[in-house]
């Protein structure tokens, strides 16, 4: 072996690549320069800049984890029907910008044949915001890919259309990390039992004082167990957020009994009228029943309608129950409200009414 | 041996069917290439994705693997059931860092795919909720091989671990009237100077850094991101009055009512008589709204800069957090104005990286010290729009309040004095 050949090569410190080299033309040219755009019909933005350039862009939606045939078909679309540009919006649309109007239908029709649904624009329902789930974590209650593409289903004619009040942020997240983040709808991991704790092994796994401090309600104390270093969970005050489950793998928080779903709603990040907010819980304890979760989809659904029925134009979902509040929201859903809706971590004492606004 | 045949896959077959793009369909084809070095590596992945479905556990631990010169921006994977599904027994994935934005030609798109056909599973996503490329499933021993490809035209790795985080930016500049700075550049200056940070992770913990051109905030970066850098102007927003003369007698005068005016969080607005609009600007806070909603109509002003909002997080371990205001407004316009801006976010990480405690993101450190200590360190002065309201607590020593308000009346005549001095 030669000596350049063992000789490992050095990484060249690229960094963040320069977006110029990969932008399309159109866009370079009226970077900083855009003026305002509409929606000629769902899925389609047209941007006018300050001098008058157009561009079309077709926004189409995509399984997000893509294998190379898939890219590759894109790719073809974007070469024939489009300029050989793309770009992925943040929650993993693709968009295909056009210089000229009449390359939008040929556009259109072409994604529409291979099968990639053409919206996700204005008050559309998106594409939801996902993880990694069984496919790729090493610590999931669930699947994620596999969860959206059952709601993804379901919700495609809000996909396709703009009959929305608002627009719709749906995020899911595979365990109580949340990975996924706010959402007008929130599907995440809600963990209902404590950690079964292998002793075995956690002397040779985990670090244990890291794993003490790493418990939001302090319930993990060393111990020993048949001898052996190991640590132990008070279960009156353990809350099963699966917290200490990273750091100690053999302190398992999933499981058939544990591992259930919850549904939060009414977060959103735009400053938009309100504030940005939290989502808050509606329902918990829900099956976890892969592949198509139907207990969840069910409740996801019969929110998703009040909301179409019944928000004015332009209330997101939290701002929509702030104004019709909560009692009237539980009522409309049918849904339960319970005491542990009734919030008692730090900073409860804000969520409760502090007012005689009572709704009737 | 389950290695030359198909293993069934009933649960996933079902999420195949439906309008949406099945992730699952695409797994398959992968599976079925004839002569592909990936075919036996998918066909055990669906294997053991199958598995996870039928017993619903995820079978997936972590491990060490990198590649020469850095520390981070690989997530190993290796099977906890590699005796049943042995092809996949490695299946790691490279975070690489997209250009801002998240443009790419066909040209490169393709290139991406021979790399990942050659070293990889085949399995990219455009992209993660940290903002990278994952190229998904490559083996400890192609790791290397795949990343020098990537990084031979022109690819780094992302973040991963207690590090400088890969960064995300909304479309913005590119392809946005709401844009009011430029995102990449600031993206790209502040990244690019602190790569080490990224490359070779010590910090306590994670420091993320988002990049909005305006408050709608498309990337989330209020409540994703240890440093939120979001659009916005200072002087008055521009009304095209012809155009709300058009706007209302498109849609009428009660819906503009409804639908605007009366939604404005502040009462900035009002409809007068000639169906004009009239804005009071000093009441206005840039929600956006009344720019989203008649978008020919109303633009930013000219005097245009950024918010910078830090300690945005989720739950672990204190319970989610929104980034709040550090600095209500910086200018960016000038080269001088960016290269300041990166001088701060390097007081910012400095300040996390001597006083977080492990496993300790910015806003807990901050909520810990108390945001005056914080804004001390990093030399910035109060501010009311750091705050809904003042404190309503009386538990506090105020006796150098005169002092300090002394400081704020000379801060005052000094703004003042140099705003006279300008004209
Ligand atoms: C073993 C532990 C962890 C693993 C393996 C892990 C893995 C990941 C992965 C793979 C993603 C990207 C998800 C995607 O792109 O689809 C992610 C994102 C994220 N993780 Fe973790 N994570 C871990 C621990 C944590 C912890 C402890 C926190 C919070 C305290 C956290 C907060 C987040 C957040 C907020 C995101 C979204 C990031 C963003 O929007 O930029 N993670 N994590
Ligand atoms: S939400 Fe949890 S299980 Fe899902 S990808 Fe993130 S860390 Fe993993
Ligand atoms: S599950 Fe959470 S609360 Fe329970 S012991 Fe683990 S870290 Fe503590
Ligand atoms: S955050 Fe604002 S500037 Fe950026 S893309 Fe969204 S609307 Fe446009
Ligand atoms: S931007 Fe928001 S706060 Fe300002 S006038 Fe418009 S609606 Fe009101």
């Amino acid at each position: 072996m030669s000596e350049a050949a063992a000789t490992p090569r050095e990484p060249d410190e690229v960094g963040v690549p320069n977006p110029f080299d990969y932008m399309h033309p159109v866009l370079k040219d009226n970077f900083g320069n855009w003026d305002w755009h509409d929606r000629p019909r769902p899925g389609v933005l047209h941007h006018v800049s300050k001098d008058g350039t157009e561009v079309w862009t077709v926004r189409a939606g995509t399984q997000r984890q893509m294998d190379v045939y898939t890219i590759r078909t894109l790719c073809d679309i974007g070469d024939k029907f489009a300029e050989g540009h793309v770009r992925f919006t943040t929650r993993a649309n693709i968009e295909y910008m056009v210089s000229k109007e009449e390359m939008v239908d040929p556009l259109i029709e072409a994604l529409t044949a291979e099968g990639f649904p053409i919206g996700g624009t204005g008050n559309s329902i998106s594409m939801v915001s996902h993880t990694q789930g069984w496919l790729h974590c090493d610590i999931p209650g669930t699947d994620a890919s596999g969860v959206v593409k059952g709601l993804m289903d379901m919700v495609h004619d809000d996909f396709i259309k703009e009959e929305m009040p608002n627009r719709v942020r749906i995020t899911t997240s595979c365990c109580q990390i949340n990975c996924g983040g706010q959402g007008d709808i929130a599907i995440n991991v809600q963990y209902t039992k404590p950690p079964k704790i292998n002793h075995d092994l956690v002397s040779a796994t985990c670090e244990r004082p890291s794993v003490v401090a790493r418990c939001p309600v302090a319930a993990i104390r060393p111990a020993m167990v048949n001898g052996k270093p190991s640590l132990e969970v008070d279960e009156k005050k353990c809350i099963c957020c699966g917290a200490c489950y990273p750091p100690c793998p053999p302190m398992q928080i999933n499981g058939e009994e544990s591992t259930k779903l919850a549904i939060w709603v009414g977060g959103k990040h735009s400053n938009a009228r309100t504030k940005p907010t939290f989502h808050k819980l509606v329902v918990a304890n829900l099956p976890n029943n892969a592949p198509h979760w139907p207990e969840v989809n069910e409740i996801v659904k019969k929110i998703l309608v009040c909301y179409k029925e019944n928000a004015r134009d332009w209330e997101r979902m939290g701002e929509w129950i702030e104004r019709i509040g909560w009692p009237r929201f539980f009522e409309m859903t049918e849904l339960a409200f319970t005491h542990h809706h009734l919030d008692t971590w730090t900073g409860a004492r804000n969520t409760m009414n502090m007012s005689t606004h009572i709704h009737f | 041996m389950a290695n030359n045949s198909h293993h069934e896959t009933p649960n996933l077959d079902q999420l195949e069917a439906g309008p949406w793009p099945s992730f699952v369909t695409g797994l398959k084809r992968l599976r079925d290439t004839k002569g592909a070095q990936y075919a036996p590596m998918m066909n055990d992945l669906l294997g053991q994705l199958e598995h996870s479905y039928q017993k619903k556990m995820g079978f997936w631990k972590g491990g060490t693997v990198s590649v020469f010169g850095y520390g981070g921006g690989i997530i190993p994977r290796f099977s906890e059931v590699a005796k049943d599904y042995p092809a996949s027994k490695e299946f790691h994935t490279l975070r690489i860092m997209p250009p801002p934005g998240n443009h790419y030609t066909t040209d490169l798109l393709r290139n991406m795919c021979d790399i990942w056909e050659e070293h990889g599973s085949g399995l990219i996503a455009f992209h993660g909720q940290s903002g990278d490329i994952m190229f998904q499933g490559c083996t400890t021993e192609n790791t290397q091989k795949a990343f020098d490809a990537l990084n031979k035209i022109g690819f780094d790795l992302g973040g991963a671990g207690p590090a400088l985080r890969t960064a995300m930016s909304c479309v913005g500049h590119a392809r946005c009237e709401m844009s009011c700075y430029d995102e990449q550049k600031a993206h790209r200056e502040i990244i690019n100077e602190f790569l080490d940070e990224m490359h070779r992770p010590a910090l306590p913990y994670k420091f993320k850094f988002k990049f909005s051109g305006c408050p709608n905030d498309c990337v989330n970066a209020i409540h994703r991101a240890d440093f939120a850098v979001i659009g916005t102007w200072r002087d008055d927003m521009k009304v095209d009055q012809v155009e709300v003369k058009k706007y209302v007698k498109e849609v009428g005068r009660k819906y503009v009512i409804d639908s605007v005016i009366a939604m404005c969080p502040t009462r900035a607005l009002s409809l007068n008589d000639d169906d004009t609009l009239e804005v009071d600007n000093k009441s206005c806070v840039r929600c956006m709204h009344c720019l989203n909603v008649m978008n020919k109509a109303l633009s930013p002003g000219d005097d245009k800069g950024a918010s910078i909002l830090m300690g945005g997080k989720r739950s672990l371990k204190v319970g989610d957090l929104m980034g709040t205001v550090i600095k209500p407004f910086i200018k960016l316009d000038t080269d001088e104005d960016y290269e300041e801006l990166v001088e701060f976010a390097g007081e910012c990480i400095d300040f996390f990286a001597d006083n977080a405690l492990e496993h300790e993101r910015i806003g807990e450190t901050i909520d810990r010290v108390g945001l005056p200590s914080f804004l001390e360190a990093i030399e910035v002065d109060p501010d009311p729009n750091m705050v809904n309201h003042p404190r309503t607590s009386s538990y506090v020593r105020t006796d150098d309040f005169t002092d300090e308000a002394d400081k704020y009346f000379e801060r005052k005549a000094r703004e003042a004095g140099l705003t006279v001095a300008a004209e």
